[in-house]
């Protein structure tokens, strides 16, 4: 238990570290929507250092795996129609919202945007409330 | 060359966010889930992914904020917009609710494409076209100041 919860403090920690870097250097937010639909609609100049960006993202796991010669648990808990439901909700709420857990999470916080923090509150709430109907009515 | 650095600089930072998505268990959506689930078996372990991750963003926001520019840019590309309005209330609400149905938000989707899950898979591809199906209905002929 103490293991998991040092795990979970220092990846975290490097969540941060991640965001650190990309403000510092490049001087941009890590918010994973934004640079999702960066990478995929618009065509720019930095186009392809969001798709490097992801690219990082997607094998990053892959060196957890050299690390430590096994994967990271992966459980899902919902059927394969509501992950398609959830998706389409996640793409569309991060969009019309301005950012996810990372752009308004671990950025914003950071920053002490009210923006971030209302939309913070918000998701924890509307996310709390939603595995609590789950589970009262038997979807889990 | 700066262009360059940049570049990698970025795949950079995408590999360490990654790694530490898969150490902190946040790529689990079983646990997202059980974190969630405040008034049930509550799992508080990931409380502490936000709050480890908010801890050092902070130092590097305010490291950031005594620099005249960017290590590698000419300017800070920061969002301008302070005002709440109801897009973002509606957005997150809609965001929050499809992350408690799935467990999953935009990083672990991304991240969790390397193990070759179908599920998750099927759930990165429908946020995409969530992602899409938002832009072209709200296309205002440039694109939105974003966070994320």
């Amino acid at each position: 238990m103490q293991q998991t919860y040092l795990q979970s403090l220092t990846g975290g920690a490097l969540i941060g570290l991640s965001a650190a870097v990309l403000l510092i250097f490049n001087g941009r937010i890590a918010g994973v929507s934004g640079i999702v639909a960066g990478a995929i609609e618009h065509a720019s100049p930095e186009r392809l250092s969001r798709v490097l960006f992801l690219a990082g993202l997607i094998c990053g796991p892959l060196i957890y795996r050299l690390c430590f010669d096994a994967w990271p648990q992966i459980n899902v808990t919902t059927t394969t129609g509501l992950m398609l439901f959830g998706g389409l909700l996640v793409g569309f709420g991060t969009r019309l919202g301005s950012g996810c857990t990372s752009g308004h999470g671990v950025c914003g916080l950071a920053r002490l945007s009210p923006r971030s923090l209302t939309a913070v509150v918000v998701f924890l709430c509307t996310g709390i409330l939603t595995v609590f109907v789950m589970r009262r009515f038997g979807f889990t | 060359m700066r262009h360059l650095a940049r570049n990698l600089l970025s795949l950079t930072a995408g590999l360490i966010f990654g790694f530490g998505l898969a150490l902190s268990g946040m790529l689990n959506p079983a646990r997202v889930r059980g974190f969630l689930d405040i008034f049930g078996t509550w799992d508080p372990s990931l409380a502490f992914v936000l709050g480890g991750a908010v801890v050092i963003s902070a130092i590097g926001y305010i490291i950031s904020r005594r620099m005249e520019s960017p290590v590698l840019d000419v300017a800070f590309h920061l969002p301008a917009k302070t005002s709440v309005d109801s897009h973002l209330v509606i957005g997150a609400a809609t965001f929050g609710i499809g992350w408690g149905i799935s467990g999953l938000c935009p990083g672990p989707a991304v991240a969790s494409l390397s193990f070759g899950i179908p599920s998750t898979i099927a759930f990165t591809i429908a946020m995409v076209v969530g992602t899409f199906a938002h832009d072209r209905l709200f296309a205002t002929g440039q694109p939105r100041q974003v966070l994320q």
